[in-house]
């Protein structure tokens, strides 16, 4: 079947099975060259995807829910969206949670996603106690911080590459309410967008829309917003009206006018005086999920996300000089983001370290990637890396450099024959 | 209200499982053959609506055990869902007899067996909804699943009789006949993705239809238009078509 990440880009053929008991999923992992898994497809690039995928969708089961602890143990193939669904009613979120709750539980782990209280509560791996993993000789280990916690390090942020994983025991945080109080404060450029993330150090979650295509003055012009959780009691969740976009469309559509022409409206729109508003879990944290197929409105060619982190020292300069890079390009992202993140966890592949992230969605088109190619000297040179769930075109050398850690995920990799049954067509480009 | 679900490791009765547990949370019996999958289904259930749920075993083929599986349920349910069934493939079917009696057996004759228990207990109690999973395969005959066709199209004439002989008892019948539908079933194949239903959707229409007591359901609406354009077709012209 035809296969691809939400960027769209690049399109495989690939043999996919599916699996409902571990007796299947063993059997899986032994056919073949071995691959990879494959949840629900959120990752953009070539992460989840090799010529031969084991889809975790139809091992997607509940197993056991604590009620006074808050703890569920679930099956991989679960979605937050219905962990959510099941749990929020009862008065329990996610500790931590992306911009997407369309993905899966194993996903999430083996991304180690953020969201945007990370500078408070760390990666998804937070929230997991433990988790079952299925090893390319068929056992399965328990993993958590004291059993096997070199296999969890390496696991989560892991990107699938250790091993197949089976089950998780995820703690989550009780909630009164269905809602967040939101605030909204526009930024008239980067130094202003710094200035109020530290202001709203203390704020449970934040993050900035950047309109990247402006220059000089207002370069790095942003809305930040941040938000609690409401107290009100009210935990009934509002279906809210989606939209959908039916067909991809033309190329020429998202382009550099355009989408100055969007930053300028978007920008615009927030009032100069900060605004506090009462908004739904859903429009506060899943904006996107709301559209489904959103991704097709980069046309047929797909796209790529551009993630990158800066540590907190040379974040403003890198930051700088990545926005003047992509301004005087011409290349313009529909959507940006920027965020402070807290300290980077013990997990030898997760992304996060202490200091600014910022997001790029990029068309794909013949002179990004040289483009790319500057923005990865820039980051390499202030001490940066990528964000290997966006990434698609990194190239190794890019790589090895922001992984210090790399070295103890190889050896943990190796150590349990994994290369030889888990691989994606990530793994093989970046050569691990 | 209690749902007996028989053939419940299938997708469609997965998800008709979750429909009318949300909906009316109906408790329910999860009855098909692999235990340790329907155990964790049942669990689930439970956790997902705060039903009470439970596992047995349950095979079309061995009829001699389908009276006391039905007799030892407690309280007996109010809604039974025959959603098993057995696609197998033709082209072995037509060489290897084995594999049509099975196409024949699971479809149909371990339908009656159980059902007709069930319709004696509906009958006695005066009321009670007996949903048949059938196929719009049974509107017609044709070249590429015959068998499969002809086990279900007597599936849907025996739930026509059964729907006759209850319903003066207060008791209804409702077939239902899927068109395509993505599922274990049909993993295989290569569907026509805007026609073909997902189990959630093929679940939504039938709770829809069984609140209403529609009598033949087809879903999605349209392949009831569908299949009357196919059987509309002449047969001179259809026996040389290769549908």
């Amino acid at each position: 079947m035809k296969l691809h990440g939400w960027g769209r880009y690049p399109v495989i053929e690939a043999e996919a099975d599916y699996f409902e008991t571990r007796a299947q999923a063993a059997d899986l992992i032994h056919t073949g060259s071995g691959g990879i898994a494959h949840g629900l497809g959120k990752s953009y690039g070539d992460s989840a995807l090799s010529p031969h995928v084991i889809m975790t969708r139809r091992y997607n089961k509940l197993l056991a829910f604590d009620a006074d602890r808050g703890v569920v143990r679930c099956e991989c193939g679960v979605s937050l969206a219905e962990l959510i669904d099941t749990f929020l009613p009862k008065g329990w979120f996610l500790k931590v949670t992306p911009g997407t709750k369309l993905i899966t539980v194993g996903g999430a782990i083996a991304s180690d996603v953020h969201g945007k209280n990370h500078h408070s509560a760390g990666c998804f791996s937070e929230s997991v106690l433990s988790l079952e993993l299925l090893l390319p000789d068929g056992t399965v280990k328990t993993c958590d911080r004291h059993a096997n916690p070199d296999l969890f390090r390496a696991t989560c942020g892991g990107m699938g590459l250790t091993g197949l994983i089976l089950e998780a025991t995820l703690q989550l945080q009780p909630v009164t309410s269905a809602y967040i109080r939101e605030r909204i404060t526009r930024c008239r450029n980067l130094a202003e967008a710094f200035d109020q993330f530290e202001a709203y150090r203390r704020s449970t979650y934040s993050v900035a829309w950047i309109d990247c295509l402006a220059r000089g003055e207002a370069s790095g012009r942003s809305v930040l917003m941040t938000g609690e959780h409401d107290d009100d009691g009210d935990l009934a969740v509002q279906p809210a009206p989606g939209g959908a976009i039916p067909f991809e469309l033309p190329g020429f559509v998202l382009n550099k006018y355009s989408v100055a022409l969007f930053n300028q409206l978007y920008y615009c729109l927030h009032p100069s005086r900060p605004k506090t508003q009462r908004t739904t879990l859903d429009a506060f944290f899943y904006p996107l999920d709301r559209i489904a197929n959103w991704n097709r409105m980069y046309g047929a060619r797909g796209f790529t996300q551009y993630q990158l982190v800066f540590p907190k020292a040379a974040s403003y300069r890198g930051i700088r000089r990545v926005l003047d890079n992509v301004s005087a390009s011409g290349i313009g992202s529909f959507l940006a983001v920027l965020k402070l993140f807290g300290p980077e966890n013990d997990n030898y592949l997760s992304f996060p370290m202490e200091g600014y992230t910022l997001t790029f969605d990029f068309k794909i088109q013949k002179r990004l990637f040289a483009l790319l190619d500057r923005l990865d000297a820039i980051v390499t040179a202030h001490g940066g890396r990528l964000y290997l769930t966006k990434d698609v075109r990194m190239p190794r050398r890019t790589f090895q450099a922001g992984y210090p850690r790399l070295d103890q995920f190889l050896s943990v990799r190796a150590h349990y024959d994994a290369p030889a049954r888990f691989h994606s067509l990530q793994s093989k480009r970046l050569g691990i | 209200m209690k749902l007996l679900i028989l053939g419940a490791n299938s997708d469609i009765a997965y998800a008709i499982a979750n429909r009318f547990a949300q909906a009316k949370k109906a408790d329910m019996v999860l009855a098909s053959r692999n235990l340790d999958l329907l155990h964790k289904k049942a669990r689930e259930l439970m956790i997902r609506h705060g039903v009470d749920a439970s596992a047995i075993e349950f095979d079309t083929g061995a009829y001699a055990t389908h009276a006391s599986l039905y007799h030892q349920l407690d309280p007996k349910p109010d809604v039974v869902v025959a959603a098993f069934g057995y696609f197998g493939t033709q082209a072995r079917a037509q060489q290897d007899f084995e594999e049509a009696r099975r196409i024949i057996e699971t479809n149909f004759t371990g339908a009656v067996s159980i059902l007709e228990i069930v319709a004696a207990d509906f009958q006695k109690r005066g009321s009670g909804t007996i949903i048949g999973i059938s196929s719009v395969a049974g509107d017609r005959g044709r070249q590429s699943n015959y068998i499969y066709g002809a086990a279900k199209s007597a599936f849907s004439t025996y739930l026509d009789g059964l729907r006759n002989r209850l319903a003066r008892h207060g008791v209804h019948v409702m077939t239902v006949k899927p068109g395509f539908a993505h599922t274990k079933m049909t993993a295989g194949m290569d569907l026509p993705g805007p026609i073909t239903a997902s189990a959630e959707q093929v679940a939504g229409d039938i709770y829809t239809a069984w609140l209403t007591s529609k009598n033949t359901l087809y879903t999605r609406w349209f392949w009831r238009w569908i299949m009357a354009i196919i059987r509309a077709i002449p047969e001179p012209l259809f026996k040389r078509m290769q549908l």
